[in-house]
C-alpha cells in the first residue's frame, strides 16, 4: 500500500513527507508505547499513535519505521516537525481514533507486524 | 576502518532531549556503513539505555567504542541503582514515574529489549551507587566506508 493511499483511507493532513507520498508501507501498528515499538522490526511500517511528542518522532527514528500517523486530529509541535523533516520521516494527521484509523487501514488491505 | 570512540553525556529528567544521543549515534553507524539490521540493533540498546538514566538516573554518560569486530556501548549513571537486577530483567518490571509514562516509556521493556537486542550484556549495579551497564555487538561482514 502506498503512503497516498493511506492518506486517502485515513481522510489526514500530510504535515511532513510531500516527496514521500510513493513510499511503499508494508504493515501497520497502532501503539503508544514506545517500548512496543522497539520490540519488533519496523521497516516498512507505519505507525499509529495517540502519543504527540517528540520521543514518538525518535522512537520512530531509532526502530526505522516508514512514517506516523497521529490519530485523533492531533497536530504535531514545530521541534517534532522539524525533527522529522531532517530525517525524512513522513508525519500525517488522521481526524481518526485510534480503533477506527486501524480498522480503515486494515480493510483496505492493511497487515498488522 | 580505524576504531572510534565517543562520550555522550545524559541529563536525568531532560526529557526534551531525551534520545538525541542515540539518533547522533545511528547517523555515525550509518555514515560507516554497517549492516542496517546491526544499526537497528545497535540503536535500540542504545536508545533503551539513554532513556533509563534520563529516566531513572541521576546524570550519566554512553560511551560508544567500535574497531573492526566490535560496537560497544558502555551507559554510567550516578542514579539510585537497581536494587534486584533479576527482576528488573522481566518484561513488564518497572519502577518508572507517571512523567515517564506519559512520555510513552516505563513499560517495563528497557532493559528485556536490550538484552534481546545485544550479543552480550553486563549490568553492574547496586543501590544508592548508580549503575553502569555495558552493551557488545559482533560485526560481522560490515559493508564499509560510504564517504
Amino acid at each position: 500500500m502506498k503512503l497516498a493511499e493511506i492518506q486517502e483511507a485515513l481522510k489526514a493532513k500530510l504535515i511532513v513527507g510531500d516527496d514521500k507520498l510513493g513510499l511503499s508501507i508494508e504493515a501497520g501498528v497502532g501503539c503508544d508505547l514506545m517500548s512496543d515499538l522497539l520490540s519488533r522490526p519496523m521497516v516498512g511500517v507505519v505507525v499509529l499513535s495517540g502519543l504527540n511528542n517528540l520521543q514518538v518522532i525518535r522512537t520512530a527514528l531509532i526502530a526505522g519505521a516508514a512514517a506516523v500517523v497521529l490519530v485523533r486530529g492531533k497536530e504535531p509541535d514545530p521541534e517534532m516537525v522539524s525533527k522529522a523533516q531532517s530525517h525524512g520521516l513522513p508525519i500525517l494527521s488522521t481526524p481518526f481514533t485510534m480503533f477506527t484509523a486501524c480498522g480503515r487501514l486494515f480493510q483496505q488491505g492493511l497487515r498488522g507486524i | 576502518m580505524a576504531t572510534l570512540s565517543k562520550r555522550y553525556s545524559i541529563k536525568a529528567k531532560d526529557y526534551l532531549r531525551a534520545g538525541e544521543i542515540s539518533i547522533e549515534v545511528q547517523g555515525i553507524l550509518k555514515r560507516i556503513g554497517f549492516d542496517a539490521q546491526l544499526i537497528r540493533r545497535v540503536c535500540i540498546c542504545a536508545y533503551e539505555a539513554e532513556m533509563n538514566v534520563v529516566m531513572h538516573g541521576g546524570d550519566g554518560t554512553l560511551h560508544l567504542f567500535l574497531d573492526n569486530d566490535a560496537i560497544g556501548l558502555v551507559v554510567k549513571d550516578s542514579g539510585p541503582g537497581i536494587e534486584n537486577i533479576a527482576l528488573a530483567m522481566q518484561e513488564g518490571y518497572s519502577t518508572a514515574s507517571e512523567e515517564a509514562r506519559e512520555m510513552g516509556f516505563g513499560a517495563g521493556m528497557g532493559l528485556p529489549n536490550i538484552k534481546k537486542n545485544s550479543d552480550r550484556l553486563k549490568i553492574d549495579s547496586q543501590r544508592g551507587r548508580g549503575t553502569v551497564v555495558a552493551i557488545s555487538f559482533e560485526v560481522k561482514g560490515r559493508a564499509g566506508e560510504q564517504e
